[in-house]
């Protein structure tokens, strides 16, 4: 039963599309129905973080073992995050329209965190295409790839926590009650966080196999 | 060893007086262009701002070179002369040196051309030698990427500019303070912190990172 998390992922995405909409939610001031948001925006953050942290595991085998097969699986990981990135941008502005009144802000730490880890991904991109020797390209990619992770975390996780933030959980000590969730949330939260994880799983695996297929037409 | 290094960076760079001597006239003539855009109305954030982007923008150009002299047959005298890492902390520190000289310099005749507005000089010179320090760290890491893919400066800054952002605006955010004149007592030493372990963090990650790039 190799394809359980296909199923499973499959299972809990539609779960939470049908119940995320339905089950009952705490009135809120400001965010009212909006707090539904949460299943969507939060675990595709979720996801996106994943398949980064997939990246730099990837990119740390690729240079201890020196392997090309590594250094595919660690790009292909960035892309799937970078995918991911896309719409959890855009439900976050979405939300931010509602609740705090305008579609971009300065003042948060953690929107400017994702503009950058977004520009730094480009950046890792763009470092792989001006590269055309394979071996040199996974080893000075890879280098890049660890740096710009730590990098990328010393932004997301531990400035924001530093400074005020219009984030519920930060200015202090992140923590999930503070998104006000009650048990009926989580009965949605908690499989919408997996469900989003093991849809990019799904997704990497695919696009592996894609590119070694690719590798081997072109030996 | 790694003090033989440092030593022949520095014969080599004031041997080439056309270097130094263009890297002074690329500050002065940035800060002279910017006080003549300004003409002295300058706020202190706005203050505080614009001389952080002209020291971020002379660091990218400067360390941005380190790197791109090393390559060829001066690669592989360096390869089977030196160990890799001998080869990068002796970088990292030419550079810091380099940076910390460059940034007073910068700071000096940015505060002659347009004006001073710092008035807690003490903090801000303790701002300004670890915002170099971390900028010639990061810069040196990222220049050496850069010319192995091929060396040209395009990448250069596109592969930096992202991964300085952390440092740059914790640095803007205590140099604030600075410029405002807070007190010591009142001073965010977690964000000292913060630019402290980024150093660290950044050299360790260079010491171990470094050895992949070495090999051709």
């Amino acid at each position: 039963m190799k394809n359980w998390y296909k199923i499973l992922s499959v299972i809990f995405i539609l779960y939470t599309l049908v119940w995320g909409l339905l089950n009952p939610v705490p009135r809120l001031d400001i965010l009212n129905e909006t707090i539904r948001n949460v299943y969507y925006h939060v675990p595709i953050w979720f996801a996106m973080l994943f398949m980064m942290t997939v990246s730099l595991i990837q990119s740390v085998l690729a240079l201890t073992k020196n392997s090309l097969d590594n250094d595919t699986k660690a790009f292909n990981a960035a892309i799937v995050g970078f995918f991911f990135s896309l719409p959890g941008l855009t439900t976050g502005s979405i939300w931010a329209k509602y609740t705090w009144g305008t579609w971009w802000t300065f003042q948060d730490p953690k929107l400017n965190g994702v503009a950058i880890s977004i520009l730094i991904y480009l950046a890792y991109f763009i470092l792989r295409y001006s590269v055309d020797d394979e071996l040199k390209r996974a080893r000075i990619s890879a280098v890049y790839n660890v740096f710009a992770f730590v990098m990328m975390n010393v932004f997301i996780m531990v400035l924001p926590r530093l400074t005020d933030s219009l984030h519920p959980g930060n200015g202090g000590n992140p923590a999930f009650s503070q998104y006000d969730m009650d048990n009926n949330m989580r009965m949605v939260f908690y499989p919408a966080v997996l469900g989003w994880i093991f849809f990019s799983f799904w997704l990497y695996n695919i696009k592996n196999r894609i590119s070694f297929i690719k590798n081997k037409l072109n030996d | 060893m790694i003090l033989s290094l440092i030593k022949k960076e520095f014969l080599l760079e004031f041997r080439q007086k056309s270097t130094i001597g263009g890297v002074l006239v690329y500050v002065i003539g940035t800060i002279f262009v910017s006080a003549l855009c300004f003409k002295g109305r300058l706020d202190k954030p706005t203050w505080n701002a614009l001389f952080w982007v002209i020291t971020l923008y002379t660091s990218v150009t400067i360390s941005g070179k380190s790197f791109l002299k090393e390559t060829g047959g001066q690669a592989l005298y360096n390869y089977l002369h030196y160990s890799p890492t001998q080869f990068i902390i002796s970088k990292t520190i030419y550079n810091m040196v380099f940076m910390l000289a460059l940034s007073f310099i910068t700071f000096f005749f940015y505060a002659f051309f347009i004006k001073n507005e710092v008035e807690n000089l003490g903090l801000f010179f303790v701002v300004l030698t670890l915002a170099s320090t971390g900028l010639a760290a990061i810069l040196s890491l990222m220049s050496a990427i850069a010319s192995k893919a091929n060396g040209n400066f395009a990448i250069m800054s596109i592969l930096s500019f992202p991964v300085l952002m952390p440092l740059i605006l914790v640095v803007i955010r205590i140099s604030k303070q600075a410029v405002d004149g807070i007190e010591w007592a009142g001073v965010g030493f977690s964000f000292i912190g913060i630019l402290v372990a980024l150093n660290v963090l950044t050299i360790a990650l260079s010491f171990l990172l470094f050895p992949y790039l070495w090999r051709d």
